[in-house]
């Protein structure tokens, strides 16, 4: 197995420990985790379940609220 | 009287006088907005773009005395460095709406509000679908296809529109919690461009009516609430006046001289003069 995945993080590779998870992610980016919505691979990813390995390839979109009409 | 039917428009038997007391600070009897299990004593809707900073907007919102707000969904900015919105909302006393600005099609809406209602942890979706970049005007077909499959997945839709009187009793049936026909174009500031439909709206649906898109002054809103509708969206008009609170201050008197106007009841326009004084017993007529 190797050390490391490439997901792609709102558009933009990005390399994870084989390990990593949602949490892990969205810690090391210093998000807070209620104002933000994981998607991974078109699918909402609900706040229970950030725990879930990732997986090479994956496709995550992390979004949150800005200012809109 | 947000349900009212068309031949109680304008012509509600009197309540009681208000008390003096009531009268000094503006607390005339009326019933609240209610969309989905939100109840709103204020009917203005504000937007939260294009405010000159995130502290000119908390200034402006409280001024209009909001309590509902939209918000956009957007990528989250990954060098950690911008500041988070919603520091700058109560959110104990002002509902979030997230937006799904920026589609053009149903299938990238339902995706907009599903990820909306995950970060919100809130039903309430205002459904914006758009045809292209450059008319900015709401697609009506997707408009009601994704407010069909939104409705289906839980959400309580309130989707912006044309100001069609039939496209928005098709999306009443489809199930939306409310309409939100455009004024005139987003940001434009064309004010009401449709009175006419407008009011047949309000007068054929039983769902609140909320006037979207276009204002760009105060009397604007209030001519939208002389037609009867329930609530007012808006942002730009806001955002980018010279004094953003100010004008959030004038808004709140523009929606309440509004709402009292249409409960009021106003006269029927008539094409001659009619005299405000008695006719008779003035002195030049009487004679010596």
């Amino acid at each position: 197995m190797p050390s490391t995945i490439t997901i792609q993080l709102n558009g933009e590779a990005r390399q994870l420990a084989a390990d990593a998870t949602v949490r892990v992610l969205v810690a090391q980016l210093r998000l807070p985790v209620e104002r933000i919505a994981v998607e991974i691979n078109q699918e909402i990813l609900p706040r229970a379940e950030f725990d879930r390995a990732l997986a090479d390839g994956d496709k995550i979109e992390v979004v949150t609220f800005v200012g809109g009409g | 009287m947000t349900q009212s039917k068309p031949a109680d428009l304008g012509m509600r038997a009197a309540d009681p006088p208000p008390t003096d007391a009531e009268v000094a600070v503006g607390l005339l009897s009326d019933s609240p907005l209610r969309i989905g299990r939100h109840v709103f004593q204020s009917r203005l809707l504000l937007g939260t773009g294009k405010y000159p900073s995130h502290d000119v907007m908390r200034a402006a919102h409280i001024a209009s005395g909001t309590e509902c707000v939209t918000v956009a969904v957007r990528r989250v900015d990954l060098s950690g460095r911008e500041k988070s919105l919603l520091d700058w909302i109560d959110r104990s006393r002002i509902t979030l709406l997230p937006n799904t600005a920026g589609c053009f099609d149903a299938d990238e809406a339902v995706r907009v509000a599903r990820l909306g209602r995950e970060a919100g942890l809130s039903e309430l979706v205002k459904l914006e679908v758009l045809a292209d970049p450059l008319t900015l005007l709401p697609d009506p077909i997707a408009t009601l296809d994704a407010t069909r499959r939104l409705v289906k997945e839980g959400f309580v839709v309130l989707p912006y529109c044309s100001d069609d009187p039939i496209l928005c009793r098709r999306l009443e049936e489809a199930g939306a919690a409310a309409v939100m026909p455009l004024g005139s174009p987003i940001g434009s500031g064309q004010g009401i461009n449709n009175p006419r439909n407008i009011r047949a709206i309000k007068e054929s649906l039983h769902v609140p009516v909320l006037v979207d898109a276009g204002v760009g002054t105060p009397s604007d809103v209030t001519i939208a609430f002389e037609l009867g509708v329930d609530g007012v969206l808006l942002n730009t008009a806001v955002a980018q006046a010279h004094d953003p609170a100010r004008m959030g201050a004038a808004m709140r008197h523009a929606w309440i001289a509004g709402r009292h106007g249409f409960l009021a009841g106003r006269i029927a326009k008539s094409d001659h003069a009619r005299p405000s004084s008695p006719t008779a017993g003035t002195i030049a007529a009487g004679g010596s």
